[in-house]
């Protein structure tokens, strides 16, 4: 039981990082933008939140725990807005290509991550190793009462603050997407944006917004990676593959946010589930890391076989829309 | 008609598609775009370390072309670079969106380094070197057709199956590292047949990476000749620019995708093999070091023409070699390139606008 308990406390850790990504990245995709730099952008949020705290904490001599919590909260949303900003100037104002644009936006971010983190320390006069702990604090900070209670209050309640922001942005997402008139106009614009454009619709604003407060709450799944999940601590390198993930997750969970919530549960499991089998060897423990993606290329394969409609990438998806161009 | 604007809200600027644009023009507008950027990166770099920037770029040319060690070490990896984007090619051509080269690579390397470790010391070096290249390539081709065939027969998104192949030849060589870890315990693989050096590409012609240089020479050559002159590279094209025409005009589309990604996936397995006996003589994950992803811009970059990927690449890996320098120049930390290489992307991404299209403002526009 208690094994049990643990294997899905963790599960949910490693899943709510790619949940926040992959929520970022389904906002941006309905708007009919294939943004592959939604890792630059988690590490960029991730960065930046450090940063903030790291700065806040040195600055003060007593740091409050929620002033360091809402400086690097903002940070990274700031970071992570800032990345799909110059995805958004690239690929729809000067029209230059989804693709290599998003991959350069990967290079940049994961290479800006790596080299603060990396250096942060040298950078402010040598202070050994970063830490946080006021702020990283304010981020594990489980529910009161609510999680003592056995057993529910561990598989439930006990975990920080953005394992249920990033619930709640599912939930709003999906809410907004399906039952709100300007979700239809994003999701109109994500299919045909010429029919969208010849029915009024700003096409242009759309795509701005959804792909910079996709941004951003893609640059809160780097925050949650460095304050929860690493408790204010930079490893370089150390956010490893999820930011892909998150990108699978979002075909995945067929471009719903509800879906990605329970996907990103089975992604996280999948992601460790070999330190849970016993006997596995060194090298078996590989192939089992392979499991996410392996499930992610049946889902796309299955998605594409059945062909039903509502299970389909947005239309125009990587497609550059241009109204001189029709 | 120029009656009728009148009292029509104009808007402030108008944009166009440049039907005529100079060569001159162009190559302005890139070197504009290239020293902006060198601008941009020195205010960042100046910012976050308050090192001169003079000094920086001075150390960033020394640890590119320095030494002749140097220099031939960023040349070797222009090659690699240069050969993995030459693979891409084809399939972005044919507007097949392959950003599995990464993986593709991987596969390529393990391959042959797998036929390395077994039959190192016991084919003679011909033979070796046959087996080494094709298992390369067949293991990049069949890394590139799967994909390809979910794609010629029931439209499965390629970016994105691409992209997961990417992370399963990761996790596959992982898997093999353990299995040929050496010594036990180290998972890694380290230098293999370092004794008796066979499957090590030798030297020609006195240099040391001559048979990196020739072999990339010649399939640079090749796919430009391949895709212009030949008839598969017309109906790669034709694919490309629009499937239904190209059915209409009799092209059986599966077929090219099928035998476009099949080129495309055994060349990125032939980078592989470059890296692994041409270069490191071992294999890790990370052997394939990003070029998967960065050739995909390098090609994007040079409008697909495998010539101009030759300067592009030459940058590309100049200022990532000059990055690592200053990184230990400076003691800081080597990721300083990936932020450089970003920068510099958007600015030569971003310039491709001026260069298709021209941009003009309202009040240039005399009321006639």
């Amino acid at each position: 039981m208690g094994t049990i308990i643990i294997f899905i406390q963790k599960a949910i850790g490693q899943g709510v990082c790619m949940l926040l990504g992959a929520n970022g990245e389904i906002l941006t995709e309905k708007s009919g933008n294939l943004n592959l730099g939604v890792p630059g952008m988690m590490y960029l949020g991730g960065i930046a939140g450090l940063a903030a705290a790291f700065m806040y904490e040195r600055a003060v001599a007593v740091p409050n725990a929620f002033v360091g919590f809402m400086l690097s909260l903002l940070a990274a949303l700031a970071a992570g807005a800032l990345g799909g900003l110059i995805y958004s100037v690239l690929t729809i104002t000067l029209r230059a290509n989804q693709n290599v644009s998003g991959l350069a936006l990967t290079t940049f971010g994961v290479g800006l991550g790596n080299f603060f983190g990396g250096s942060m320390s040298k950078l402010a006069g040598g202070v050994g190793q970063i830490s946080v702990a006021a702020t990283a604090g304010a981020f594990r900070l489980k529910l009161p009462l609510l999680s003592d209670i056995p057993v529910l209050g561990d598989v439930l309640f006990s975990y920080g603050i953005l394992t249920y922001l990033a619930i709640a942005i599912s939930i709003v997402m999906s809410w907004y997407l399906n039952r709100t008139r300007q979700g239809l106009c994003l999701r109109a614009v994500g299919e045909s944006p010429a029919t969208a454009d010849a029915a009024g619709i700003n096409v242009q604003l759309y795509k701005y917004m959804a792909t910079v407060i996709g941004g951003a709450i893609a640059g809160l799944g780097g925050l949650y990676f460095v304050m929860e999940y690493s408790g204010g601590t930079w490893t370089n390198n150390g956010f490893g593959d999820r930011g892909w993930l998150a990108v699978a997750l979002v075909i995945f969970a067929r471009w719903r946010p509800l879906n990605a919530i329970w996907g990103s549960l089975l992604f996280g499991a999948l992601y460790i589930l070999y330190l849970y089998i016993p006997g596995l060897g060194r090298s078996t423990q590989e192939i089992f890391k392979m499991l996410p993606y392996v499930v992610t290329i049946i889902v796309l394969i299955l998605t594409s076989l059945r062909k039903k409609k509502e299970d389909q990438p947005p239309e125009s998806l990587g497609l550059h829309y241009f109204r001189e161009e029709r | 008609m120029a009656g009728q604007i009148h009292g029509v809200h104009e808007p402030l600027f108008h944009i166009s598609k440049r039907e005529d644009c100079s060569l001159l023009w162009a190559i302005l507008v890139r070197l504009a775009a290239i020293a902006l950027a060198l601008v941009v990166c020195g205010v960042v770099i100046v910012m976050l370390t308050g090192l001169n920037p003079v000094e920086v770029y001075a150390g960033i040319i020394d640890g590119a072309v320095g030494s002749s060690r140097r220099l031939w070490v960023t040349i070797r990896d222009t090659l690699a670079l240069l050969l993995v984007a030459v693979a891409l090619t084809p399939a972005f051509k044919m507007r097949f969106w392959n950003v599995g080269g990464e993986g593709q690579v991987l596969i390529g390397a393990t391959a042959t380094a797998a036929v390395m470790i077994n039959f190192g010391d016991k084919l003679p070096a011909g033979a070796l070197f046959a087996a080494m290249i094709a298992a390369a390539m067949l293991a990049g081709m069949v890394w590139g057709i799967i994909p390809a065939l979910f794609k010629a027969g029931w439209n499965t998104n390629e970016t994105l199956f691409t992209l997961m192949m990417n992370y399963v030849a990761t996790q596959f060589v992982a898997f093999c590292i353990v299995y040929w870890e050496n010594p036990a315990g180290s998972n890694s693989v380290g230098i293999i047949n370092s004794s008796t050096k066979s499957g090590w590409l030798p030297a020609l012609f006195g240099m040391t990476y001559g048979w990196n240089l020739l072999i990339v020479v010649v399939i640079t050559a090749f796919m430009y000749v391949y895709l212009r002159y030949s008839k598969q590279g017309y109906e790669i094209a034709y694919v490309g620019q629009s499937v239904n025409t190209a059915r209409y005009a009799g092209i059986s589309v599966k077929k090219v995708i099928i035998r476009t990604m099949s080129i495309s996936g055994a060349l990125c397995g032939l980078a592989g093999f470059i890296l692994v006996s041409g270069a490191g003589h071992t294999i890790s994950t990370t052997l394939a070091g990003g070029r998967g992803f960065t050739a995909i811009v390098v090609a994007w970059l040079s409008k697909l023409n495998t010539f101009t990927m030759m300067i592009v690449s030459f940058l590309l890996t100049f200022m990532a070699k000059g990055a690592i320098q200053i990184a230990s120049q400076f003691s800081l930390n080597e990721n300083a390139s990936e932020i450089i290489t970003g920068i510099l992307l958007f600015f030569v991404l971003g310039c491709e606008f001026f260069i298709s299209y021209k941009v003009e403002f309202r009040h240039r526009r005399k009321e006639d």
